[in-house]
């Protein structure tokens, strides 16, 4: 006779939240010794999320360097001739949001040809005149990212404009600091010629499953930019960069 | 006919008509109503009160039950019929509405503030205009790139997806993993095929719990709207693809509402408290997964297409999204590609919320500052490069910005039609959206504006686009509503200026078409007649009317629609000559066709005015002159009656001469439809009577010649006629007009000419397409001509009872068929004419006419002519009887041929006679010898000579009664 033990969320795609008492790696007894009858037994359980000693518990991230990661692992203990039976799954934490309120504060922002960075020629560059804001740079994580931009000029025509969604995580270890920026999601906000001095809405949800709160801590740090990528119909490049503060509300 | 001994006496009973009639008068016996009578309906009094069937509806309570009659029909369905399931449900709803009056306001607000009345046209009537207006000849393509996907989906083992949807899902399949698949040079109609099948590929990938893949077929589709290589294929390609995303969004929205239905469905009116969180969480799923669409243009389209579900989220969502949706259009480049995906938004935007108008208005504003983009160097280059004209290039854009300003226009308050008018000012007066405006607004709006929207038009660029679309976009309103009555002639007059002045005789043609039904609408005869002469000036040369048939053709009816007054529409100059441009026979033929529709509904007065007279003539010519071999028999007959319809409408009053020689014309012109000529005969005769009513049967000179020239007139028609049987009845008919004429040669002529054409009846015709005997039509018919002969006097140079023995003549060496009795039954009923013929004063005459009883006065040797013939007869008959031994079938024959003569000797014969009285017991057993003769009818028949019995001068029939046994059956 074969056992097998399944570990079934209630709802597996409900978000645990940290519980009031903070601390970490409890266990409990679900069910007592004892003889379990045949076919499929379901047993409740329940227990709170508390952090051990003064650590924080972060919420669930998974990234390159940095993994947060929180499982459940039952283990079903049997008489010596059976094998010990054990599985575990993963669940989500989010922390509670936070109780104070971000004052939006704009950002503006208007790219030239002057302002640009990185440039080998600038005498090579079409001319062109990019102005827009960004609603806040402190974000909610659940609300999108907005704000306008508008081609006043461009001398070459646009091919396209898209908003891009990085990921910065450094890492503190012996030899200084690591650090890895990802392109977590990337949208395309304009295509073609766009018409000069309108306004083009810039609007992003947060992926669900790849961000976070910006988390900085001693040993690492979890940041969000966004880009503001405008391409020229002769391929010429144009970034904006803009760091962001994500944070639960 | 030969002679024969005779065996049998004949000897006629006298009667006396008049006394008979006198005592068959009813005595006013009152009429009993019995409870009873086979067609008194069925009452119900009591219904009960049913469960139907079908699922979700229930017929009516027991309050709608009445004692109305139940038609049979109805009785056979199962339940109550469909419809008045419907009405009760209704009832019921509307029941149930007024019983939760708290709850009757808020429901009745949101019905008007979501629902789009049927004054609303709906994109399904666009649809396939669209598809048929913007096609393609070249190659198209299509790209798809199924963007990389974790892991392949299972592939479904359902065995309800068919071979060919499994092949094509696999094929799908091979497109995952970031594969790229172009399919190159596909005719339009593949295209409308691949994208049909992609459609179909969606459903079977729902279906088959392949969410991501359905998405991404989605995905995929609408980004094929960012190409615009092939640009005059584009408003069709929009069609056809946002059909799937119309799919798309109907599978979602049903998806999370199923979720809800548990334990019981969401009503219409749901609020976001009555959704559970499973649903709240896979809809926000959705979103959340569209929001991360890399692209524009498919992120767009797609949240778009699940706008609706926005509603499961909570109440003002679709109020948000809207706007946001508007103002992201803006990122694209292609305005034609912008103003697309706009109508699609203001399209479901105008399905899902109706009342959010401000979306609507951004969207049109937003379109306007786009405009200025058609003359970029970017389109301009996209132009040249496809070679694409630029008026040809703007005309792609009035579905979309027509839809658009519909849904704007839609129920809008004047002052903002008005600002859109204005703004069309501010901008140079944008020929495209001018002409938008006019059509999407309310005719009556644009037509009390007109002399505006003239002035408007006469500013506008002549460049980009040409007005004579402005001016027809103008005339299709002013056809439908009035513009003020002083502007009316100077807007014709401005408009036609322009119009006369278009070169293309299609373009030409296609906006005068337009105008012709607002000048008829306002204007008479004059006006008409003067765009008649110039649509007839721009299309003679070089024949450019050939290529505009279907507009001469809406030309005419627009006409027909506003005159019907023919002596005012044929008073017109140029109508005929315009009809004369229809050289096509077969659409000249529809073009009469109709006209004559049209008169035969309209001309309610009988005419003889020439102008109309002519006209018609020329109009019902042309169609019987399309007739020839090939032309279908149904064809013929429609012909035929709407030219029957006008000669029935033309009357010359007490001219009846000319009506005559109209008649003679009207033959010449029509020869070749039979009906026609049949009708000319009716209408000849139809005269002659007349005639005798208007000279009260005493004809003049001259009044007598006419008759007699009708008759010559039918005499010669008839026998130009193939039907057999029309020639013989109008052979009858015209011979009993003679006669009632006096013209006693002539009917004598008709009758004989009858007589001699029986031998060429054919044993069968074929009626409505099936061969079927003649037997019985010609037994109808010989009858009806035995009932003429008694009236018929005999002619002096031929013999007595000469047209009854030549018709005898003709029945006896007529080749009847086979076993059939046919021949006997003649004989039959030609002893009740003999017998009426003996009579001293005959049941009818005709005034003016001595019949044979004047003529021979009851001469003994007539009388004994008479029962000669009679004699001979009935040994006929006796002997056909004889010959009826052989089985089953000859005797039941037998009995029912001896009851028939039977019968006539009862009634005709004097029974007095004692061979006579014998011959008719002789008859009586014969009839019920071998028991076929049915009991009650013999009951019945000896009821009715104990009856006659009674009488004083019949009571010799008591004592034959008594040797009348029945027969039981053995």
């Amino acid at each position: 006779m074969s056992v097998t033990l399944d570990i079934k969320l209630k709802r597996a795609n409900k978000v645990y939240h940290e519980g009031p008492i903070p601390l970490i790696s409890s266990s409990i007894e679900v069910a007592k010794a004892g003889k379990i009858p045949g076919g499929k037994t379901e047993i409740p359980f329940e227990f709170p999320l508390i952090s051990k000693g003064n650590k924080v518990l972060y919420e669930t991230y998974h990234g390159v360097f940095v993994n947060i990661q929180y499982t459940l692992r039952c283990d079903l203990k049997r008489p010596l001739l059976a094998k010990d039976l054990s599985r575990s799954c993963e669940f989500i934490v989010h922390s509670q949001p936070q109780k104070s309120k971000i004052v939006p504060t704009p950002v503006k922002f208007s790219i030239t040809p002057e302002t640009l960075q990185n440039v080998r020629e600038r005498s090579q560059l079409p001319r062109f005149l990019i102005r827009g804001h960004l609603d806040a740079t402190s974000c909610v994580i659940s609300q999108p990212l907005t704000g306008e931009v508008q081609v006043d000029k461009s001398d070459v025509p646009i091919k396209s404009i898209e908003l891009q969604l990085v990921r910065v995580e450094t890492c503190g270890c012996a030899e200084g600091y690591a650090r890895d920026a990802t392109e977590i999601q990337n949208i395309q906000i304009a295509e073609g010629d766009v018409g000069h001095g309108m306004p083009i809405p810039v609007h992003m949800v947060f992926p669900r499953l790849f961000t976070c709160p910006t988390l900085e801590t001693t040993n690492f740090k979890v940041e969000f930019e966004i880009n503001v990528v405008v391409i020229l119909q002769d391929d010429h490049l144009i970034t904006e960069n803009f760091p962001l503060k994500l944070c639960r509300v | 006919m030969k002679k024969k001994m005779a065996s049998v006496q004949w000897r006629s009973r006298g009667r006396n008509y008049e006394a008979e009639l006198q005592r068959c008068h009813p005595e006013g016996l009152p009429v009993e109503f019995g409870d009873y009578h086979p067609l008194k309906p069925i009452m119900v009094t009591d219904t009960k009160t049913r469960r139907g069937a079908r699922k979700g509806s229930t017929s009516s309570s027991s309050s709608s039950s009445s004692s109305a009659p139940v038609d049979p029909l109805s009785s056979m369905l199962d339940g109550t019929d469909p419809l008045s399931m419907f009405a009760a449900t209704e009832t019921s709803a509307a029941a149930s509405h007024s019983s939760s009056v708290g709850d009757l306001g808020r429901k009745r607000r949101v019905k008007e503030e979501e629902a789009l009345g049927a004054d609303f046209e709906p994109w399904s009537t666009k649809r396939g205009e669209i598809l048929a207006r913007f096609t393609t000849t070249e190659k198209l393509s299509i790209n798809l790139c199924m963007g990389s996907d974790r892991g392949k989906a299972p592939n479904p083992g359902s065995s309800a997806v068919s071979e060919k949807v499994r092949t094509r899902l696999e094929e799908l399949d091979d497109l995952e993993e970031g594969s790229h698949r172009e399919l190159l040079n596909l005719s339009q109609q593949d295209y409308a095929n691949r994208i049909e099948e992609l459609n179909q590929s969606l459903k079977e990938a729902w279906s088959s719990d392949q969410k991501v893949k359905a998405l991404k077929i989605v995905i995929q589709c609408s980004k094929l709207l960012s190409d615009t290589s092939v640009i005059q294929f584009y408003p069709s390609k929009f069609v056809l693809i946002t059909d799937i995303l119309d799919t798309f969004g109907r599978l979602v929205y049903d998806r999370i509402w199923t979720m809800c239905s548990d334990p019981r469905p969401l009503p219409d009116s749901f609020t976001v408290e009555d959704v559970n969180d499973t649903a709240k969480e896979t809809c926000l799923n959705w979103f959340f997964k569209i929001a991360s669409i890399r692209e524009l243009l498919p992120r767009l389209y797609v949240e778009a297409a699940i706008l609706k579900c926005n509603r499961f989220l909570s109440k003002s969502g679709i109020q948000e999204t809207l706007p946001r949706l508007t103002a992201m259009i803006r990122g694209m480049g292609d305005p034609l590609v912008a103003a697309y995906a706009r109508a699609y938004l203001c399209r479901v935007g105008m399905e899902v919320a109706p009342h959010l108008k401000e979306s609507l208005n951004a969207n049109i504003f937003d379109l306007l500052t786009t405009f200025r983009q058609i003359s970029g160097d970017s389109v301009q280059k996209q132009l040249h490069l496809q070679k694409v004209e630029v008026p040809a290039y703007l005309m792609l854009y009035s579905p979309a910005i027509n839809w658009i300003l519909q849904c704007v226009a839609y129920r809008a308050p004047e002052p903002l039609l008005t600002e859109m008018m204005e703004r069309c000012k501010m901008m140079a007066n944008n020929a495209l959206l001018l002409n938008s405006i006019m059509r999407a607004f309310r005719p009556e709006f644009v037509a009390t504006r007109a002399t505006d929207f003239i002035g408007m038009i006469k500013d506008c660029d002549e460049s980009g686009f040409p007005k004579h679309l402005l001016y027809g976009s103008l005339g299709r309103s002013l056809a439908c509503a009035d513009p003020p009555e002083s502007e009316r002639l100077t807007i014709l007059n401005e408009a036609w200026k322009v119009i006369t002045k278009v070169r293309n005789p299609q373009d030409y043609m296609n906006c005068a078409e337009i105008w012709v039904e607002f000048t008829c609408r306002h204007f008479a005869k004059r006006e008409v007649n003067t765009v008649l002469a110039d649509i007839i000036k721009h299309m003679t040369p070089d024949r450019a009317f050939e290529e505009a048939y279907p507009q001469l053709q809406s030309v005419i009816t627009k006409i027909l629609m506003y005159f019907h007054d023919f002596s005012v529409l044929f008073s017109m100059e140029r109508f005929l000559p315009f009809l004369d441009m229809f050289q096509k026979d077969s659409v000249r033929v529809e073009v009469c066709k109709s006209i004559m529709e049209v008169f035969i509904k309209h001309q309610l007065e009988l005419t003889r005015d020439p102008v109309i007279l002519n006209a018609m003539l020329h109009i019902c010519k042309t169609m019987h002159d399309s007739v020839n071999a090939l032309t279908l028999e149904d064809e013929k007959r429609s012909l035929a009656l709407l030219i029957i319809g006008f000669i029935r409408m033309v009357s010359f009053g007490r001219d009846f001469e000319q009506q005559l020689s109209f008649c003679v014309e009207a033959r010449s012109t029509f020869c070749n439809l039979e009906p026609v000529l049949v009708q000319l005969i009716h209408t000849v005769n139809q005269l002659a009577m007349e005639t005798r009513m208007v000279m009260k049967g005493n004809h003049s000179r001259k009044t007598a010649a006419f008759v007699r020239a009708c008759a010559a007139y039918c005499f010669i028609t008839i026998p130009s006629l193939s039907s057999i049987f029309s020639r013989l009845h109008l052979y009858l008919l015209s011979g009993q007009v003679a006669l009632a004429n006096q013209c006693l040669s002539q009917a004598d002529a008709f009758l004989k000419a009858a007589v001699s054409v029986l031998p060429e009846v054919p044993r069968s015709i074929s009626v409505e397409g099936k061969l079927r005997s003649s037997e019985s039509f010609l037994l109808d018919f010989i009858n009806n001509f035995l009932a003429t002969l008694l009236v018929v006097p005999d002619h002096p140079e031929h013999g007595v009872l000469y047209l009854v023995r030549g018709l005898l003549n003709m029945v006896q060496d007529y080749t009847w068929e086979d076993n059939s009795d046919a021949k006997v039954r003649v004989y039959i009923s030609a002893l009740p004419l003999l017998a009426a013929m003996s009579q001293e004063t005959y049941l009818y005459s005709i005034h003016k006419v001595d019949s044979n009883e004047t003529l021979y006065g009851g001469d003994p040797k007539f009388l004994s002519e008479i029962n000669k013939l009679c004699e001979t007869l009935i040994g006929q008959i006796l002997d056909h009887l004889k010959t009826l031994t052989r089985d089953e079938q000859s005797m039941r024959r037998q009995s029912a041929l001896a009851f028939s003569l039977f019968g006539v000797l009862l009634a005709h014969g004097d029974l007095k006679n004692n061979k006579l009285s014998q011959l008719s017991i002789n008859l009586w057993n014969l009839s019920h010898k071998h028991g076929h003769c049915e009991t009650r009818v013999s009951i019945r028949t000896l009821e009715s000579i104990r009856h006659q019995a009674q009488r004083p001068d019949m009571a010799h029939l008591s004592d034959t009664i008594q040797r009348l046994a029945l027969q039981s059956r053995t």
